[in-house]
């Protein structure tokens, strides 16, 4: 499975993010989105690479852009992973039918029931302009997304000018 | 339209607490955090780097406090920067090194008290410090080496980056980490 290039439609969703709460991906147009996908909320990887887009969100806010986790894991075990990690950004459940957002962008790993450790700049306009999939060993870190907020937006200072 | 990841930005200069010479043929960066049980579990393990590779390694620290998770991180990356600018890089090391080995001591060992005590025992005036905490004076300096961190790909601490590019293997195996700074440095390690 390799996971959905720039230039492609971001498959729509729409998750529980909290117990009695759904998030669509249409309902953050008009502000790019990242998604970042992980495989499993209380793995210490995870731990770091969701501690970490808490810590730099004001960074994603300079660029007006909202970021959300995604796992299969269920949304009880959500809330007390972003309890315990302090998150305060919405991570979602992709959770029933298992994975299947995930599937849809080409992040889903077979072999282990969970995510690839992937990640999408979606544009206001539901575009993908940047994807990447890293080993689901190694954190990706956050430079690859700034630097992909950073070229939209001297891209549309460009168009606007 | 996008750069390769994990890449050190901006490169070690004079702003960066350095131990080793700018000659040594390799540089080790450590993205770090004072109260990060991984950075003290990682202390000793670049200490043993340092003796094993000599005048072939240099070491950077550059600071990068995970707030929301450890309260008294920026404090701490703070005080050392204050150490540094008024008693010198020879007493930040001393701070450096205190801090990490008193962060396990209790669970108030890196509360403003302790760290103006360490700084005291570092060499630095320790009013000065306490001043320098209570003002926010290097918190710019601090949050840039964040910042710097963030646009590296710094992705957890302790990240370590090995002559500009991020060490992706186990730090926790001196085995594996020795052998990367030593190819890195083009030498043959003896057993330390």
């Amino acid at each position: 499975m390799t996971i959905l290039e720039a230039g492609t439609r971001a498959p729509e969703f729409k998750l529980l993010a909290t117990p009695d709460q759904r998030l669509r991906l249409r309902e953050l147009r008009g502000r790019p989105v990242v998604l970042a996908f992980y495989p499993a909320d209380w793995s210490p990887v995870c731990g770091d690479q969701m501690a970490l887009y808490n810590e730099i969100l004001p960074e994603f806010q300079r660029f007006d852009a909202q970021i959300v986790g995604i796992s299969v894991d269920g949304h009880w075990c959500h809330a007390a992973f972003a309890a315990s990690r302090r998150l305060r950004f919405p991570l979602l459940a992709d959770f029933e039918p298992k994975g299947a957002v995930a599937k849809a962008y080409g992040a889903y790993r077979d072999e282990d029931g969970t995510s690839e450790r992937a990640l999408f700049v979606i544009d206001r306009d539901g575009i993908i302009v940047w994807s990447f999939c890293s080993p689901v060993s190694v954190n990706p870190g956050a430079d690859g997304i700034l630097d992909a907020l950073e070229s939209m937006r001297a891209e549309r200072a460009e168009v606007s000018s | 339209m996008t750069r390769q990841q994990g890449v050190l930005r901006p490169d070690v200069g004079a702003d960066d607490h350095q131990d080793g010479s700018p000659d040594a043929p390799v540089t080790l960066v450590e993205y770090g955090d004072f109260q990060c049980p991984f950075c003290y579990r990682a202390h000793p393990i670049v200490m043993a780097l340092q003796r094993q590779l000599g005048s072939q390694l240099r070491f950077v620290f550059r600071n990068f406090p995970i707030t929301e998770i450890h309260p008294n991180a920026l404090h701490a990356a703070e005080a050392a920067e204050s150490v540094n600018a008024h008693a010198g890089p020879d007493a930040y090391w001393k701070m450096h090194h205190t801090i990490f080995e008193h962060q396990q001591d209790s669970p108030d060992a890196l509360d403003d008290v302790h760290l103006v005590q360490y700084a005291a025992a570092s060499g630095a005036d320790p009013v000065q410090v306490e001043l320098d905490l209570e003002s926010g004076a290097f918190r710019e300096k601090v949050k840039a080496d964040f910042l710097s961190g963030v646009r590296s790909g710094v992705n957890g601490t302790p990240t370590f980056f090995i002559n500009g590019t991020r060490f992706d293997g186990n730090w926790t195996d001196r085995g594996e980490f020795a052998g990367a700074l030593a190819r890195a440095a083009g030498v043959v390690l003896t057993e330390a």
